[in-house]
Parts: structure tokens; sequence; C-alpha cells
């Protein structure tokens, strides 16, 4: 059982809790992610840790109410808890000086985010983050990323919010104006297979985060498995993050519509 | 050895000698063996209720008869656990099912999983004395199930005797049948243990992976509850080399490790469109059935539902696999295997079970491919068949592909249950540990040391996949050499 001390609204379906979690908290590194259950009966479900505090003996998770067991947990208040937290699991993401590095995240894409990019700045890079979302309520975070960026460019769909467009126009642009070393990107499927192919055609290696459906988390059932450069791969041990170039984004997305 | 000596002399008291002149050994094979009863095929399809229902006292009874108590038992040679069988089928014999369960539970942390689930036709009754004159062995699992489930049923269980508290920790890492078994020993030893378990719920593959009609979770609860009572300590939730290393383990205070985090990794076999929908591992469907409650009111997870559903493989897990598939709704449910049944690993019980519940065979066919439809989701699987050829490495014969001999067969759902691997998850977080090609944990055979002095270990994390009672074997063994060690 793992206390919720604090939950705040990003925009209607996304919350943000801040979760009890010590021994999380101390072991978790970017890029790493926790299996929640949010009652007695409720699915095992992979969340990307966005912060942790290891003094209070929290993490920090952003989520999506999009169905059964998210909106479950997207209805907990602080005082409750969450009958589960287990991890950290998962890969950590390489951190190291690349030079200039684009953090692109679109949606609650942002949340697993921004572990990644503090880390990156702290090593040393230049990062420019790029922030998509369909329009200005669902831009999250905007803040803490821009703590931790040199710059940040926001996109939403409908112009709402700084630029309007698609996130591909805002990494294209910095690609346009200066050299990039290295592309960050984590959101929607389908987003990330455009960034990807993007990228593939400046040549700049690109790291995504896969969001794929799980149920143990820890390499037993193999519900994760995604394709990357003609294998196959465990999104939940050998990931979350892979080579976006590699990454057979066609599949994920049907994998993805498995209970649809 | 000093349970051959304790044995004899057990054999050799008065009640015994009386009871063993009561019937000649010629009477006492004159009886037949006792027949498990058993729900119907019709009605077991439609639930998950135990299909074996256990036998009653009255069978019981008559079945201890047949045991001749021989002075040099063959059976306890064919357990891996050393359970003294004739000790305890004597007891049934004489009504003392208390005394027959405490025997159990001197060398079994759970009596009634093994007598559930133990391939018992190739271990202790493979070698029954019966079978020399003919007949059929002494049904030695049913009467261990017997005793251990009356206990339970009547109250009258009581804890086995713990030596006094030594002050030592020992930390165990998984809860599955090896880790209890080693957790049960060492408590009675006198150790402080903790198991930690990775999943929510306690009990590894018995929970997990073998499902309810075989094996109802309430008994796995049950076994697990003695050992609470013995002292053990549970936490689940804890990943071992990830929520907590080794050297936390060992700032924590813990002497010894044990670690049985089991094969947790579900092979495939790399054929083209085996990423479609509605493909996925034993693993993935028995976990959302047994452990997740998929198909269940009021549980959350789902679970894919097929018409036309396959199987492939040909062990335990299969089985299970495919009979669960027939209590999901399947109407057709597929067995596919590469070789015949006579090379097939799963229990005799299991195929019987699978047959009378309509589980069809397609024994000799390998699948090669996976076609989907427009959603992605799987409408056909290419089997190529197949013919058997030279005995291979593990003495069966291999199958061997047809030339041209190709054929489709519609299906909405495919289950791989083609073997598992070890999960690297632990052994890859303890720098110095000595691992296999395989990711199996090197150890001494005898003792289960790894390479890590005070790291022993069992179960599938060493031998790569075997079963229930081999891991607990190997969990004894690990515990009185660990014991062993500490206390030098």
């Amino acid at each position: 059982m793992n206390k919720i001390i604090s939950k705040e609204h990003f925009s209607e379906k996304v919350v943000k809790l801040v979760v009890e979690a010590p021994l999380i908290a101390k072991s978790r590194r970017a890029g790493h992610f926790v299996i929640v259950r949010a009652c007695e009966h409720g699915e095992r479900i992979p969340l990307t840790i966005a912060d942790a505090d290891v003094e209070r003996g929290t993490i920090t998770l952003v989520i999506q109410a999009v169905g059964v067991s998210t909106k479950k947990i997207c209805a907990l208040e602080p005082g409750e808890y969450l009958t589960d937290v287990v991890g950290p699991l998962g890969q950590a993401t390489h951190i190291e000086n690349y030079g200039t590095v684009v953090c692109c995240g679109g949606g609650v894409g942002v949340a697993p985010l921004l572990p990644i990019l503090t880390a990156m700045k702290k090593a040393g890079n230049r990062v420019v983050s790029v922030l998509a979302a369909r329009t200005k309520d669902l831009i999250i975070l905007e803040d803490e990323v821009r703590k931790y960026s040199d710059d940040v460019i926001i996109m939403t769909d409908d112009g709402s919010y700084g630029n309007k467009g698609v996130v591909t126009v805002g990494v294209e642009e910095v690609i346009k104006r200066e050299r990039v070393d290295k592309v960050i990107t984590i959101g929607p499927a389908i987003m990330m297979k455009f960034v990807a192919l993007l990228t593939k055609k400046y040549e700049i290696p690109t790291e995504c985060s896969l969001n794929a459906i799980m149920v143990d988390g820890t390499g037993m059932c193999g519900a994760c498995r995604v394709t990357v450069g003609g294998v196959t791969k465990f999104v939940c041990i050998d990931g979350p993050e892979f080579d976006a170039h590699e990454v057979d984004f066609d599949q994920l997305i049907m994998r993805l519509k498995s209970f649809n | 050895m000093a349970n051959e000596n304790n044995a004899t002399s057990l054999r050799n008291e008065a009640w015994r000698e009386e009871l063993r002149k009561k019937l000649t050994a010629k009477e006492r094979a004159a009886i037949a063996r006792v027949k498990m009863p058993e729900l119907s095929p019709s009605y077991r399809i439609t639930c998950n209720e135990e299909v074996n229902q256990g036998i009653t006292e009255e069978m019981a009874l008559v079945e201890a008869q047949r045991c001749l108590d021989c002075p040099n038992p063959q059976c306890v040679t064919g357990c891996p656990v050393g359970i003294n069988i004739p000790t305890f089928i004597k007891n049934i014999e004489r009504g003392n099912f208390h005394q027959a369960a405490v025997t159990l539970k001197q060398t079994s942390a759970l009596p009634s999983v093994c007598g559930r689930v133990c391939p018992q036709e190739k271990q202790c009754e493979s070698k029954c004395i019966h079978h020399k004159m003919g007949h059929e062995p002494v049904a030695i699992g049913y009467l261990e199930r017997f005793a251990a489930d009356y206990e339970r049923t009547h109250g009258t269980a009581t804890a086995p005797e713990v030596a006094p508290a030594n002050g030592k920790k020992i930390a165990v890492v998984g809860s599955g049948p090896a880790g209890l078994s080693f957790a049960g020993d060492m408590a009675k030893n006198g150790y402080e243990v903790t198991v930690f378990e990775a999943l929510h719920e306690i009990g590894g593959v018995l929970k997990y992976g073998i499902p309810e009609f075989r094996l109802p979770n309430s008994i796995v609860d049950a076994e697990i509850d003695g050992l609470r009572a013995m002292g053990v300590k549970f936490e689940k939730d804890c990943i071992i080399g990830k929520t907590l290393t080794y050297d936390d383990l060992h700032s924590m205070g813990f002497s010894g490790i044990f670690v049985a985090s089991g094969a947790g990794l579900p092979r495939f076999m790399n054929i083209p469109g085996e990423n479609l929908n509605g493909i996925m591992s034993s693993n993935e469907y028995l976990t959302r059935v047994n452990l997740m409650g998929a198909g269940r009111p009021e549980w959350d997870t789902p679970v894919l539902r097929g018409k036309n559903v396959a199987i492939i493989g040909g062990g335990n897990t299969a089985m299970d696999s495919v009979r669960t598939a027939r209590r999901m709704g399947a109407e057709r449910a597929i067995l596919v295997y590469r070789r015949s049944e006579e090379e097939m690993p799963a229990r005799l019980e299991e195929v019987k079970h699978a047959k009378e519940e309509g589980v069809e065979f397609m024994t000799l066919h390998n699948p090669i491919e996976y076609l989907g439809d427009e959603n992605g989701r799987v409408k056909t699987m290419r089997l190529q068949k197949m013919e058997l050829g030279e005995p291979d490495a593990s003495g069966r014969r291999s199958p061997v592909a047809i030339d041209g001999a190709v054929i489709d067969v519609d299906v909405d759902l495919v289950i791989v249950s083609v073997g598992v691997s070890p999960n690297p998850l632990v052994p890859k977080s303890v720098s110095g540990l000595e691992v296999s090609r395989r990711n199996t944990i090197v150890v001494n055979e005898e003792t289960m040391q790894s390479s890590i002095s005070d790291l022993y270990a069992g179960g599938d994390i060493v031998r790569g996949g075997a079963t229930v009672i081999l891991a607990m074997g190997d969990g004894r063994s690990a515990a009185a050499h660990m014991h062993e060690m500490l206390q030098q």
C-alpha cells in the first residue's frame, strides 16, 4: 500500500500524484518506470517515474485518464492509497554529454521526459525542449522543463499557445538552425514515429521511450514485445528506451490496439 | 544417514509391526488401486473448480492397505524431498491422519500442493514394488493430498517445531516452490526468514501459472499461512536487484541469501507473424486469468478470447493453457505439438483430462508462420507436418519436417508454450555472480551455493525450467547446506 501525498490536476484528464515509495525514490534513475495497481482487483499498469524526492521518500507520477484503470488511479485523493507500486523497472536512460540534445515530448509524454532532460542538462548538454499538445491546456510541466532547458519551443495543433503545428515542425526548426547531436522523443507512438522519420532524414541519433501494454513488467509475460531492428525485444526489460530509427512503430501502434 | 536409521526405527515400532501382520502381501496386492473422483468434463469446462475432488476417508484407508511397507522402500528414493512415504501411508492405514500429515511436513513445506501437482508417476510411484508384480503402484500422490487436506480441513494442523531463534536473518528472493520450501526449512532451524516477492501475490508460479482447476489458490494460501505461523515474513512488490540490491540486503543485516526467482522469461519461436495481436505466451495468458482474475466479474484485467484457439507445445503449461482456453469459451481448442504424443513432457493425467475436455491434439505439426487480418489480429496459422527421426540429445526422437506438407488452420488466438528462460533480472544485478550462457545461476549441484559464498540459488533460475517438486528439493538442499555453513 502506497499513500498518496498530494495531487494536482494538469487538465481535466491529466493528474499528477506524489506517492510515498521510499525504496523506489532512492533506487530509481531517469527512464525507470513502476507498475501500479489502483485496487485489489485492479490491473497492473506501467507508469514512468516523472520525479522523485529521496528525502521525503516520494515519487511523482503523471497519469492521463484514458481507460478503466487510469481513471481509477486519477480518482484517488491525497490520503488514499495505491494498492501496489513496484519498481523501479526497465533500463535507466543512458546519460552523457552529447553536445546539443533536443528533447521532444507530446502530451503526458512530457512527464517521463522531464527527468531525462534534467539529467541531460546536468551532464553538460545544451538542452532544447520541444513540447507539443493538441491545445494550450494540455501543455504540462512547462515551468519545470524551462528550468533545465536552454530553450523551449511550444507547439499546439490549434495554435492556442506557442507555435501552431505538430511537434516535428518544432524539431525541424531546431535542426535547421543549429547542430543537433541527439534527439529524445517521448509521446504517443504515432508522434514518435514521425519524429523518428524526420531525424532519420537528418541522420541524428534518436531515442524513444515506448509505452507498451504490460502485465508483470519484469519480463515474465511478453505482452510488451516490440520489433527493434528486426529482432523481438521486451519493452519492460530491454527498454523502455530504444533506437527510434530501428523501432517498428506500425507494429507497436497495432499492438497497442490489442484490446480495442 | 540419520534419516535411514530413523526410518528403520519408525518401521520397527510395535504398532507398525502389528499393522503389517494384519494382511498378507498377497492380500494387499490383490486390492485394486483407488480411482480419483473427478468432476464431469461437461461441467468442469464451465468453471474453474478443481477437477480432482480428492479421495474419501474410506478410499484412503483401503488404498493405504495396498502399501506393503517394504523394508527397503524405493518410493522414497524417487521423491526429490525424501518424504518418508511408508511412514505416512501406514499412519493413514491405522487411522492416524494427523500423524500422517506431520510426517509429510517434516520434509515437505507444501504437501497439499505436491499431492496435487507432482508428477508422481515419474517419481515415487514409478519405484513402487507393485510394478514388479505387474500391478498399478500405490496411489502415493492421492494419499499425500488426502492427509494434507484432512489436516487442513479438520483444523488439526500444528506448525512444525521451530528451533529457538538464533538471531540470524536470511533473505529469500522469490516466493515460488523453491523459495517457500527453503523458507520453511530455515525457519525450522531458528532463522529469521524474509521472503521478497516481485509480484503483488505470494506463491510465484503456484499462483500465476498453475490454474485453479488443478491447484486452487486457497490451498496455496493455506500453505503460506502455515509458513507465517512458523515466523516467516513476506514482502511483496519488492524486486531484489531493483527495489533493493544485494548490497542493501547485506546492510539490512541478512547473512544468507537464497535466490529462487524462477524462469520468468517466455520463449517464442521467432517465426513470421508471431507478434500479431492474439498471439501471446502461456505466461501472459495464464497470468491474466490466474493471477489477475481476467474473465471474472469485478476484475479489471482483460484477456483476449477466441473461438478457435491453438496452443503450441506439449508440456504441462501447454495443457494448463489449452484447458484454460476451453474454460474461457473456446469452441475449438487445439494443441499443436511437433513430436508425437509419446514424447510429450506433460503429465499423463493432464493429457487425459485435456482430451476428456474436448481438446484436439495435432501432434507432429509445427507452426512456421502466422497470417493476420486487416486489424493485425491473427487469423491463420501455417503448420508444417513433421515425422519422427533419430533420437536427439534429450533421448526423444527428433521431429523432421516432411517436405511440402504444409497446411493452414483458422485461428483467432494462439498461445505459445514452448518453454521459458531464466529471468536475467536478479542474476544481472549481482556483480561477480557466475551465470551460465543460458542465464542460469551456476551453483555447486550438491550444496546449491553460487560463486558468491553467501548466495545460494535453486529452482528454475538454476535449472532453467523444471517442476515444482524439483524446485522444492533444491530449496531443501540449499537450506541444509546454508545452515551448515552459517554454523561454522
